[in-house]
């Protein structure tokens, strides 16, 4: 019960399939990764579970704590406890970061309550010195400007604040420093609790040294064709994805 | 209508967005359409002195002479069916002071718009007018006793004739445009105030326009004398009923701001959708003085608006600031006119708009400065915010300015919130309509905080109003 649990989950866009029969399960307490070519269609799954519109789901189903997740709206989701860090996070002129933050915030609380202003800025400026943000970043408008490595913090301070259930973490170790890359780690790190299972997505062996993973999956033409322990990330790095190539071929 | 939108109405209502209407009952009325009898009637009702009579069969050739400005404006303006609205709707009772003596329909609407509240909140007078009459006005004896007017037009007309007949219709004269002709020939209600050299109003008095029936032209006239050195702020707020037929509100706005004096004039426009709003707003700044319009446009079929100010004496100062709403549906044609008539003056001109749906919305602005001036300034920025692909926007900056001791400074911007960046903020938690709502208070955020608080928080309302009626 208690897991984000992807079974069979077969997604179209645009008449193409990209998603076959996929099934995952990542259990609270869990950190999971998955890897896989470029195309092979990981966005794609982070942006279904999120609940983008453009994506088809053709057959399967995501229970989330057994509740249909791909039945809910996209923000429903998201205050149910569903979070995506953005591969590529979106700008949003014209509204600062704390006010969408306050917002989002505000969305998760009962009606009649209120939000308690100061309790927030503080939670909110505790979490940005712990990830290296300047508090002038509240002021600015939504990622707007920032540069790659400030979008990916800033998912991360996002997360932070929101305290998810699950979390799916899209390439955010692809442009940071490496000084970001261990504070960004040990942000997540922070928040791995029994209550909480992650997915992170990534190329590199590198995060998997900070974030260490209970199961890496790998993904190849739409499903998962190979799951195993740390180690595995090694072995890529190693031997690259041509592997799969050759056994597509010998079953085709 | 789907029984989606019918629980979205009843929700508005709750909201007091100002969709209910209470029945019909007038003892006056003008009839159908519009001739020389109906100025006659509407002249006859009020007791018009012979020279206002003659001022109207003048407006009325002028208006029928006048082709309609579809060959810049809209083809839109071709659905208004002049002969088939109705020109003077009134209950026949003079504007009362007090609340009590208001008809009991007319003091429910106005109790539901929350205006009673706000006189006894923070106004220092009121002035709420039901179709083609004032209801109700009422001002401040503090002010009263400093030499203040606050009337309905027909009263300043009657009471204050020598100011009133000095300046009525100079500032806006009757061949201006096609519609101030109609109002000019029609014209009933809005307010007349004179403010005497050195008062300083400290309180807005305010003004409350209500449309009640249906098929129905309002035709307000306003006209703002404020004497040297003293200054006022003016509000006005409008809202009617959601009717299926076509509703005409056709005002004229006259400002006069002696030597050094201050006038701000506010405007939060709540229309129902099929309201043509078509309004000729000007004020004329003497030497000093400062003319300021606080525009903001939210709801109607069509608006075209664009409140102006002639800087006559040196050093004079005019300002817009406008926002501008089109939902699908509508079209916001607004802008601003600054005529630079003198030295040294200065004008500036900013404007946002927001588009969402299919509404659209247009900027169409003015300056002119001429050659033999010098020392004249304006700053013109307009900015447009189209939320989803379907909107549309248009912006015609006409800025003339010869010679070259001018000093002057044009920006435009258009941003987008498009589908991803609505997705984006849903994963975050917000709906649809939140989403939207600060993506547009953000947008507009600089210029509601020259609103005062009260407007700002009933802005923000409005707004958030707006966007959960546009995802349904
Ligand atoms: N909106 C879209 N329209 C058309 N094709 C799309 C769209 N989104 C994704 N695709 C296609 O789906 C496939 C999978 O893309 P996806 O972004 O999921 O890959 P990925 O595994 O995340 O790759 P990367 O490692 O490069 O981030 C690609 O071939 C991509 O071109
Ligand atoms: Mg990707």
């Amino acid at each position: 019960m208690d897991c984000l649990e992807i079974k069979d989950l077969t997604v179209a866009i645009q008449g193409q399939r990209i998603l076959d029969g996929l099934s995952l399960v990542v259990p609270k307490g869990e950190v999971h990764a998955i890897m896989g070519p470029n195309g092979s269609g990981k966005s794609t799954l982070a942006k279904v579970l999120a609940g983008h519109e453009d994506y088809e789901v053709l057959s399967g189903q995501v229970l989330m704590d057994g509740q249909d997740l791909l039945q809910m709206e996209v923000d429903q989701r998201s205050r149910a406890g569903f979070f995506l860090a953005f591969q590529y996070p979106y700008e949003i002129p014209g509204v600062s970061n704390a006010n969408f933050l306050r917002e989002a915030v505000r969305a998760r609380l009962g009606s009649g309550e209120d939000l308690d202003a100061v309790a927030f800025y503080k939670r909110l400026y505790g979490l940005m010195d712990e990830l290296g943000i300047d508090r002038k970043f509240t002021a600015r408008s939504v990622n707007e400007g920032f540069s790659g490595g400030e979008k990916k913090r800033n998912e991360i301070l996002q997360m932070a604040i929101l305290e998810p259930f699950y979390a799916v973490l899209d390439e955010t170790d692809s442009g940071l420093d490496i000084d970001a890359l261990r504070v960004v780690a040990e942000g997540v790190n922070r928040m791995r609790s029994p209550h909480r299972g992650f997915l992170l997505i990534t190329h590199y062996q590198r995060l998997l040294n900070y974030i260490e993973p209970d199961f890496i999956h790998v993904l190849a033409g739409g499903k998962i064709v190979r799951t195993g322990g740390k180690e595995l990330a090694l072995e890529l790095e190693e031997t690259g994805y041509d592997w799969i190539k050759e056994g597509a071929l010998a079953t085709a | 209508m789907s029984e989606e939108s019918a629980t979205l109405d009843a929700v508005l209502i709750d909201q007091s967005q100002g969709n209910f209407a209470y029945p019909e009952d007038y003892e006056l009325d003008a009839g159908r359409g519009l001739g020389p009898s109906t100025l006659d009637y509407i002249s006859e009702v009020k007791g018009e002195d012979q020279w206002i009579r003659d001022f109207r069969h003048r407006a009325l050739e002028v208006f029928e002479r006048k082709p309609m400005p579809t060959h810049w404006a809209s083809r839109e303006l071709d659905e208004i069916k002049f002969q088939d609205i109705r020109y003077y709707l009134a209950k026949g009772k003079r504007p009362t002071r007090s609340w009590d003596e208001v008809p009991d329909d007319v003091k429910k609407t106005f109790e539901r718009l929350g205006i009673p509240e706000r006189e006894r909140g923070f106004l220092a007078g009121v002035e709420a007018q039901f179709d083609s009459e004032a209801a109700y006005s009422n001002i401040k004896e503090e002010f009263d006793k400093q030499g203040v007017i606050f009337v309905n037009s027909s009263e300043g007309l009657r009471e204050h004739p020598e100011i009133f007949r000095r300046w009525f219709g100079k500032v806006i004269p009757t061949g201006d445009n096609k519609f101030s002709a109609l109002n000019s020939a029609v014209f009933s209600g809005g307010s007349f105030i004179y403010v005497p050299p050195g008062v300083k109003v400290k309180h807005p008095l305010q003004a409350y326009f209500r449309i009640n029936a249906e098929q129905f032209g309002q035709f307000e006239r306003t006209l703002i004398i404020v004497d040297e050195g003293a200054e006022v702020m003016y509000m006005e707020g409008c809202t009617a009923p959601k009717f299926e037929t076509a509703t005409l509100h056709s005002a004229v706005v006259e400002l006069v701001a002696m030597p050094h004096a201050k006038i701000q004039y506010i405007t939060v426009q709540n229309w129902s959708s099929n309201v043509f709003n078509l309004v000729t707003k000007r004020g004329l700044a003497h030497e000093g003085a400062e003319i300021r319009w606080i525009d903001c446009n939210i709801g109607s079929r069509l608006t075209m608006k664009y409140p102006g100010v002639i800087m006559k004496g040196r050093k004079a100062r005019g300002e817009v600031i406008s926002i501008a709403l089109a939902n699908t549906g509508q079209h916001q044609d607004t802008g601003a006119k600054m005529i630079h008539a003198a030295d040294e003056t200065t004008s500036n001109i900013v404007s946002k708009s927001i588009s969402m749906g299919e509404g659209r919305a247009t900027y169409r602005g003015q300056v002119h400065i001429p050659k033999h001036l010098k020392g004249c300034r304006n700053n013109t920025e307009c900015d447009a915010l189209l939320i989803n692909s379907r909107s549309r926007t248009d912006t015609y900056p006409a800025i003339t300015v010869r010679g070259n001791r001018h000093a002057t400074q044009h920006e435009a911007s258009v941003s987008q919130v498009s589908e991803e960046q609505i997705f984006y903020m849903r994963q975050r938690g917000l709906t649809e309509a939140a989403a939207m709502s600060l993506s547009v208070n953000g947008f507009v955020n600089d210029l509601v905080r020259e609103f005062p608080m009260e407007y700002s928080v009933e802005l923000k309302r409005l707004i958030d109003l707006e966007m959960e009626g546009s995802v349904g």
